[in-house]
């Protein structure tokens, strides 16, 4: 009883989730251009995706941008770790306060504050700018996901390593990196998906010729959207589905990946702060 | 001396970031010309067209609304080469110094453009020194047949209970008053705080009964059956009953607004000629005319008009309406004070 | 690992934060506190409470504490069905409220305009079964269901994280000594949730404070939150003086979670 209780009440909230999942990908199979008509099933919109350059510069722009932000704000997060462990507790917790801010703030004041340096900076407002902010609002993500990690490491083992006569860079790429690489892997994946998504602060950062996914479907909403922009999405959207069930079901790399999966969950409990692109 | 060292450093490396962002994107090739346009407001065949023939690339750009597009032109963040304003905005940008003059000599196919729109547009751009004509349009009423069965003519129907949830208004400040001050009789350039204030008052009224505020989407609204009457530009309006026979365009008996949309040139625009290229190009009578085809907002362009194969089309009344049957007014920029007084009216009727 | 120079290593990180954090906060305070000459003023944030304004904030917060409560009260119970009831799989399970996160949120938003339209999904079903039609699209409802929609997996995650990680002995325990469901709940489950539910509330509470997109897309530009206010100041009437101001009145609230978050995630560790 209590179990088919917590059925229902399960599938219930997952179809609320999935309607507009659905929604769009019958909309993507619709042959009438307008979205108030259904007039019959066709392919044609997934064939016209490709030819459709707008949507497909828009679609490597965002994967560019989500690829470069996210790599490099690895990079740094992954440092600021690294350069944390060895400070005081004061100044680490500042350093943590201040990462937090990002996370915490609305997006919109975020969106607008580095709209407003820019400006202020007379730079240019296109990729660059976009760029430099997504790696801001990435950076706390990897912080947030390495940083527990390397509280847990053993430090003695990189200690071993040095005793042993190892050179501290060579013992900390050999040692410590390993140990890190899981907490490093799911910080990227969420720097990935938070910059995939992000339409407030591309908004305000965002020069002329330049659009992310996200742009063009906010400016597309107001009046009307290409039905391959529903084909796109529902690739997309398919896509990762299979690659995260593969990944669940590989029984090879059960164990390893197995763990990041666990923790990218993990950390995006822990990584708080942030939300969709709404 | 070690702490100063650091800050050094700090600094450098800060002006070097910001140094990244400044000589981005822009100014990697010379060869290319900055649009920012409305939105479907031109044939995207037009543009690649102009690349082949003139090797020169087209960075595009679209806004929704003039007032989405004058902070970004003012603010200078964006350089665009071209821009495409209203006709009142052109006032504004011209009062506001942010224009240059366009060298006709560069723009030969100019006589294209009817006499009679050169002349409407004086009272934006006296001496017609800034802009080049580009579409016009009245607003209208735009209407489906099976759901509203009565005789439309008036702006009052906007404001009948009957429709309650059947009514698109559009979502721009000017065009919202405008009906307003249309309906009450006044000059829709009025800055009369009582006609304002009296307008603000209708406009909130008729809130209750309007189903959404909207801009394009008027447009697949009206085609989708998903309203009665809607407020719509005279261009949209054609392809409306392209796309949904039932649709019918009306000008009210009180008056609307003539608009028209122009180009300039913005005075930090960095690549000039190719702005008057490309301006000579879209004055050819059959890019003209391919261009409204696509975009079927009327022309001034004469000489693409008698292009025009659809003989219903060459006629229709939409598209190339007898000026002197309605009254007609011209949008007149009101300066910046007057500007936001407007924007706060308008939030207060939005408010909810 | 406590070379020395091992901490100058984060020096990359901290001249970024200080260049994209720090200084464009700066900025936004700057602007809200002088008008356009540059010259110090209060007016940008003290029009806070001008009608239009004081309004919309109002409306804003009404909205996301009810957007909030919604989350939770959903949440909730689904984490409980999730870590107790169904014990399989609860993994991949867990994983279908984190999916819909990987597309794209406005075309999700965007959905439901067709879900709930006068002619929308909903709707044709109502008049296929002869039921009179729903008309929320553009009104209060669209927009807090808009809400909950897209802010939910935020609720969901934190919250199942930390109940699923309540020990079953100390409810066996609980149980053992005497307690009712009630007890149970009230004074075990509850208190240990506590810390996931703080911080999925943070995270639904400011988001749904400051959209200004789902009120665009769902409200049909009829409804005004304090997001649409500050998003109109800075691209529509490029005021961005009087837009800084009303940003630096919700970074009050900001502050307000960061404080919140801050707290709990101490007790958190103990």
């Amino acid at each position: 009883m209590k179990k088919t209780l917590g059925h229902i009440y399960l599938t219930l909230v997952l179809i609320f989730l999935y309607a507009p999942i659905a929604t769009l990908m019958i909309l993507s199979f619709n042959s009438s251009k307008s979205r108030a008509r259904f007039g019959g099933f066709t392919l044609a919109w997934y064939q016209s995706l490709f030819e459709n350059e707008e949507v497909m510069n828009a679609f490597r722009t965002t994967i560019i941008l989500a690829f470069l932000s996210a790599f490099i704000a690895t990079v740094l997060g992954t440092a600021a770790c690294t350069g944390m462990v060895a400070m005081r507790k004061r100044s680490r917790n500042i350093i943590m306060g201040i990462t937090n801010i990002p996370m915490l703030n609305a997006d919109i004041v975020t969106g607008v504050s580095l709209m407003l340096l820019f400006i202020a900076a007379r730079a240019t407002m296109g990729f660059t700018t976009v760029l430099f902010a997504h790696i801001t609002f990435n950076i706390p993500y990897v912080i947030l996901s390495v940083m527990p990690r390397y509280r847990e490491l053993n430090a003695s083992v990189y200690e071993a390593a040095l005793d042993l006569g190892a050179k501290p860079l060579y013992a900390f790429f050999k040692v410590v990196l390993p140990d890190l690489m899981s907490a490093i892997v799911s910080g990227f994946v969420m720097s990935f998906t938070m910059s995939l998504d992000d339409f407030i602060i591309t908004h305000f950062t965002q020069g002329p010729g330049f659009d992310t996914l996200s742009t063009k479907i906010y400016s597309e909403i107001k009046k009307g959207i290409n039905p391959e922009m529903y084909a796109l999405s529902t690739l997309m959207f398919l896509t990762i589905l299979i690659l995260l069930f593969l990944v669940n079901y590989k029984p090879w790399s059960k164990q390893s990946v197995g763990e990041i999966k666990i923790r990218t969950r993990k950390e995006i409990v822990v990584g708080s702060g942030r939300r969709g692109a709404v | 001396m070690k702490r100063f060292v650091s800050l050094l450093c700090v600094l450098s490396c800060m002006t070097s970031l910001y140094g990244c962002a400044l000589n981005n994107d822009a100014g990697n090739s010379d060869n290319v010309v900055y649009i920012y346009n409305w939105g479907e407001y031109i044939d995207p065949e037009v543009l690649t067209i102009f690349t082949e023939e003139t090797g020169i690339e087209v960075v595009y750009d679209e806004f929704e609304t003039n007032e989405i597009m004058f902070p970004k032109i003012k603010a200078g963040a964006v350089k665009y080469d071209l821009v495409c304003p209203s006709d009142y905005m052109i006032k504004k940008m011209i009062d506001n110094d942010l224009l240059q003059e366009i060298d006709f000599n560069n723009v030969p196919n100019y006589v294209n453009i009817g006499d009679d729109y050169w002349k409407l547009a004086e009272d934006y751009d006296p001496g017609n020194r800034f802009s080049m004509p580009y579409v016009f349009g009245t607003i209208g009423i735009l209407y489906n047949k099976n759901m509203v069965k009565e005789k439309v003519d008036s702006w009052d129907i906007l404001w009948d209970p009957k429709y309650k949830d059947e009514i698109l208004m559009q979502d721009s400040v000017r065009d919202a008053f405008m009906v307003a001050e249309m309906k009450l009789g006044y000059s829709i350039n009025t800055t009369d705080e009582d006609e304002l204030q009296e307008s603000k008052e209708l406009l909130q009224k008729q809130k209750e009964l309007v189903q959404a505020y909207v801009v394009d989407q008027v447009r697949d609204k009206m085609i989708g059956n998903e309203a009665a009457l809607g407020v719509i530009y005279s261009g949209e309006a054609i392809f409306t009953q392209r796309e949904n026979p039932d649709l019918e365009y009306v000008i009210p008996k009180e008056g609307t607004n003539f608009w028209m949309d122009s180009w300039v040139i913005p005075k930090n625009a960095k690549h000039k000629e190719n702005a008057e290229k490309f301006l000579n190009f879209l004055a050819r009578a059959d890019i003209a005319c391919m261009n409204f085809d696509y975009i079927t907002y009327s022309t001034p362009n004469m000489a693409a008009r008698e292009l025009v194969e659809d003989e219903d089309i060459k006629n229709s009344p939409i598209a190339f309406p007898d000026l002197s049957k309605y009254h007609l007014e011209i949008y007149v920029s009101l300066g910046e004070k007057a500007d936001r007084h407007l924007s706060d009216l308008w939030r207060e009727v939005k408010s909810y | 690992m406590n070379n020395k120079y091992t901490r100058y290593v984060a020096a990359p990180y901290l001249i970024w934060s200080v260049g994209f954090i720090i200084i464009p906060l700066c900025l936004v305070l700057y602007y809200a506190f002088t008008n356009a000459d540059g010259a110090f003023t209060i007016d940008n944030v003290a029009d806070i409470i001008s009608y239009v304004n004081i309004k919309a904030l109002l409306l804003s917060i009404a909205f996301s504490l009810a957007s909030t409560l919604l989350c939770l009260l959903i949440a909730y119970p689904l984490a409980v069905v999730l870590s107790s009831v169904i014990s399989t799989n609860s993994s991949i399970l867990s994983l279908l409220f984190i999916l819909p996160m990987w597309m794209n949120s406005l075309l999700r938003t965007y959905a439901w305009q067709n879900i709930l339209e006068r002619k929308g999904v909903i709707n044709g079903f109502l008049t296929a079964l002869n039921l009179p039609p729903l008309y929320i699209i553009n009104k209060p409802p669209a927009i807090l269901l808009g809400m909950v929609y897209d802010f939910l997996p935020f609720m969901i995650l934190p919250v199942y994280n930390s109940v699923s990680r309540i020990d079953k002995d100390l409810i066996n325990a609980a149980r053992d000594l005497g307690a009712g469901y009630r007890d149970i709940f009230f004074r075990v489950i509850w208190p240990l949730s506590l810390p996931g539910v703080i911080s999925g509330i943070t995270m639904v509470f400011v988001p749904s404070l400051t959209t200004f997109v789902i009120s665009d897309i769902l409200g049909g530009g009829k409804i005004l939150l304090i997001g649409n206010v500050i998003e109109q100041l800075f691209t529509q009437d490029s005021d961005w003086n009087a837009g800084a101001g009303l940003s630096a009145v919700l970074m009050i609230f900001i502050v307000i979670s960061m404080v919140i978050t801050s707290k709990y995630d101490k007790e958190d560790i103990r």
